[in-house]
């Protein structure tokens, strides 16, 4: 069962509310994804506490619906 | 969580000091992620230890919940968790990796 991208997108920002966030769906199966999310709350996280930040706004879906979503994170630049 | 995967996740990266949780095994990953690493670490001559998850559905499992990390490969350097596919290369990208290896005193080449 795959994940539309409007709907990871929700998740990330209810999760973490200032992110910007950028779903691209890598083979048109939606089914590969690869996000992009700016958030203020990522200063002074390490890529691996950002990563997993962003991980638990999905609840657990990746487990059962997504098969891979690429993580690029970062902070704003007026941050 | 069962104590004897945590404690065989922990002799595997204490015992080793780069080690990937991996599909497949390095000189046959099973999944382009993890052959992503692998070429990584490979293309710096690091030695390190794969291990094959597709092998192990305890320690599959195990060491997600080990990391609370939700994704294979991963990445542990002197017992601690560096990161999967994606930080694996942007900090390669960004000199970061080398810059870890360097710190943790292990043998790499600039390539």
């Amino acid at each position: 069962m795959a994940m539309e991208a409007a709907e990871i997108e929700h998740l990330i920002k209810t999760g973490l509310p200032d992110a910007e966030v950028h779903i691209e769906d890598l083979r048109g199966d939606g089914d590969h994804y690869a996000a992009r999310v700016i958030s203020k709350s990522f200063v002074g996280k390490s890529r691996v506490q950002q990563h997993q930040m962003v991980y638990a706004t999905l609840k657990g879906s990746m487990d059962q619906a997504l098969h891979a979503l690429g993580l690029q994170t970062s902070i704003p630049e007026d941050a | 969580m069962s104590d004897t995967v945590n404690a065989r996740i922990e002799d595997e990266i204490n015992n080793n000091d780069v080690v990937v949780f991996m599909k497949g095994n390095p000189m046959f990953p099973q999944c382009g992620f993890s052959a992503a690493v692998v070429g990584v670490l490979t293309h710096m001559q690091v030695k390190f230890k794969g291990i094959d998850v597709l092998q192990d559905a305890e320690i599959r499992e195990g060491i997600k919940a080990y990391s609370s990390w939700p994704t294979i490969p991963q990445l542990y350097v002197k017992g601690e968790f560096v990161g999967g596919c994606d930080i694996i290369r942007e900090m390669h990208e960004a000199g970061e990796l080398q810059a870890l290896f360097g710190d943790k005193a292990i043998a790499f080449s600039e390539g």
